[in-house]
């Protein structure tokens, strides 16, 4: 049976009149990698911050890792990781700082730390720069180890908002084998993106519009139903389509 | 280049022991477009500050319209237009307040250049008393743009205009862009989006800190080293993992729902490669030659630098 590790119910968020997310009906598989997107404004920042425990919905059901929206905010947010572009790291501590903060935060004991500071140093070919400061470490090599640092409690499902922004195309792709290897050890990957060609590595993809899911499927049936050759132009189809209506 | 709207002559710049910019030399010939295309870190902020007179080269000379950047700065503050990568309008003036406070500065009205902004200008006409800090981003977008442009200057510097753009209000930018050019502006933009390159006269492909190649994208394209294979098979993650061991690839890149695989250019490999992935259990393999994309040459001058090092 597949077991769904988010379920999203009628999920309405107002801010005044404007309605941010109208009417979200959706669920999350456990282990897959689930891409969210949307034009600037559709409503993905919103429903993030609703999932990972940091704002209310306005009415609907939501259910994370098992946990209710309303009432076990706190056992959502230590069952989650969070990764986004912007906040990431601490500019003015050093890799191995970073380390055990993060871990430190989420509870691991001294003993746990150690063995995961040393593990990921040696994953991520981190160990010369150890004692650098995270601001001498360039972006790429930051993004990685904001990830790993993101999932260093081992949650249920991290959460990435655009991760891969503004780094070489290179490490873009490093990044994604990150990726994969984490939803190989049963982390959900929810993950949002402005690259067209991410999004076809994605389990399924949900697309949002105006505040609504104008479309959820696995990139090969999307492009199917839409009778398109990629994911780029599925999004195009969609979003021009809103927008010029 | 006779006359060029912008000289760039050994420059560097570092930061404490970081390199920014490290001897980087090119030319613009006045009203083209031309791109920076490299990821964040490479240096492109750091070339449009100075080039923009905020800060100071450690070494090389540069000029914008024949003006030079240190001696000649406040005569290039006036024919420059600069949209800086965050949004730096006034969050609580009006989109008309921003837009003539910046024709006043430059001692000019909406009115006297309406004719070069109005194409922008009337998609946001219709919320011109909302204020700055409530529109959403391609409005902003759309405003910046405006705004640098209403003194009517020679050159604008666009810093990343698009990033964290969707792709809708991308395309939708690089259509102003190219209805700019007619006006003879020299647009210099930079962008980390490898995809954006074919919409520029000629790029730059920067990493950093230096100018890996200057050419127009079709030549870039035509210099790319290898012939190129779209591959496809039945299980997507198994392929990447075969074709890295597939002793005749030189490269392979996950795009999507294909590996870019590249071989050398003597031999066409494609019936070799299709039975050394039958041989390793793939079914439904499809394989097309296809032509390199920007992204395709840009990981080549990476690799080619990392080698040469």
């Amino acid at each position: 049976m597949i077991e769904n590790i988010i379920t999203v119910k009628d999920l309405v968020k107002k801010f005044g009149h404007f309605v941010a997310n109208d009417h979200l009906n959706f669920e999350v598989r456990r282990g897959e990698i689930f891409g969210f997107l949307g034009a600037n404004g559709a409503g993905k920042t919103t429903a993030i911050r609703i999932l990972c425990g940091l704002s209310y919905p306005t009415s609907g059901e939501v259910n994370v890792g098992g946990f209710n929206i309303y009432t076990q905010r706190n056992d959502i947010k230590r069952n989650i990781g969070y990764m986004s572009q912007r906040f990431s790291l601490y500019d003015d501590l050093t890799v191995f700082e970073n380390i055990r903060f993060y871990a430190g935060i989420y509870g691991l004991s001294r003993k746990e730390i150690a063995a995961k500071a040393v593990m990921l140093m040696k994953k991520l070919e981190l160990e010369e720069v150890k004692d650098k400061l995270i601001r001498e470490v360039p972006l790429g090599w930051k993004q990685k180890l904001a990830f790993s640092v993101a999932i260093i409690h081992d949650p249920k499902i991290v959460f990435l908002d655009e991760p891969t922004g503004g780094v070489d195309p290179i490490t873009r792709r490093q990044f994604w084998n990150l990726i994969f290897e984490a939803a190989k050890e049963g982390i959900t990957v929810f993950v949002t993106t402005h690259y067209m060609d991410e999004a076809e590595y994605c389990d399924r993809v949900t697309i949002m519009v105006d505040g609504k899911i104008a479309a959820l499927d696995t990139p090969t049936i999307l492009k199917k139903n839409y009778d398109v050759s990629n994911m780029n132009e599925v999004f195009l189809k969609l979003a021009r389509a809103k927008s010029v209506a | 280049m006779e006359n060029p709207s912008i000289s760039v002559r050994n420059i560097s710049r570092s930061y404490g022991s970081v390199k920014a910019l490290d001897d980087i030399s090119f030319e613009v010939p006045k009203g083209e477009l031309f791109g920076f295309i490299g990821p964040d870190g490479a240096g492109k902020t750091t070339l449009f500050r100075i080039l923009s007179t905020l800060i100071l080269p450690d070494k090389g000379k540069a000029s914008v319209e024949g003006l030079d950047v240190v001696k000649d700065f406040k005569k290039i503050r006036k024919i420059l237009g600069y949209m800086p990568g965050r949004f730096s309008l006034y969050m609580d003036l009006s989109v008309e307040e921003n837009l003539s406070f910046y024709a006043t500065i430059f001692g000019t009205t909406i009115e006297q250049n309406y004719d070069l902004i109005k194409d922008i200008y009337r998609q946001i006409e219709p919320f011109k008393t909302r204020r700055a800090g409530k529109l959403s981003g391609g409005m902003k977008q759309k405003l910046a743009l405006c705004c640098a442009l209403i003194h009517k200057p020679a050159v604008i510097f666009l810093d990343e205009p698009t990033t964290g753009v969707d792709a809708v209000s991308r395309v939708e930018f690089w259509e102003m862009l190219r209805r700019l050019k007619e006006s003879k502006i020299t647009i210099m933009v930079s962008t980390p989006y490898m995809d954006e390159a074919g919409l520029c006269d000629r790029v730059a492909l920067i990493q950093d800190g230096k100018i890996m190649k200057i050419s127009k994208p079709e030549e870039i394209i035509a210099a790319y080293h290898y012939r190129l294979w779209a591959v496809r098979s039945g299980k997507f993650f198994g392929l990447l993992k075969d074709l890295h061991t597939y002793p005749n690839a030189q490269s392979v890149h996950a795009f999507g729902q294909a590996a870019h695989v590249a071989t050398d250019m003597k031999t066409n490999f494609i019936d070799d490669l299709h039975n050394y992935l039958i041989n390793a259990g793939h079914e439904d393999v499809l394989i097309e030659e296809i032509k390199p994309t920007i992204e395709d040459c840009f990981m080549e001058l990476m690799a080619q630098k990392t080698t040469d090092n």
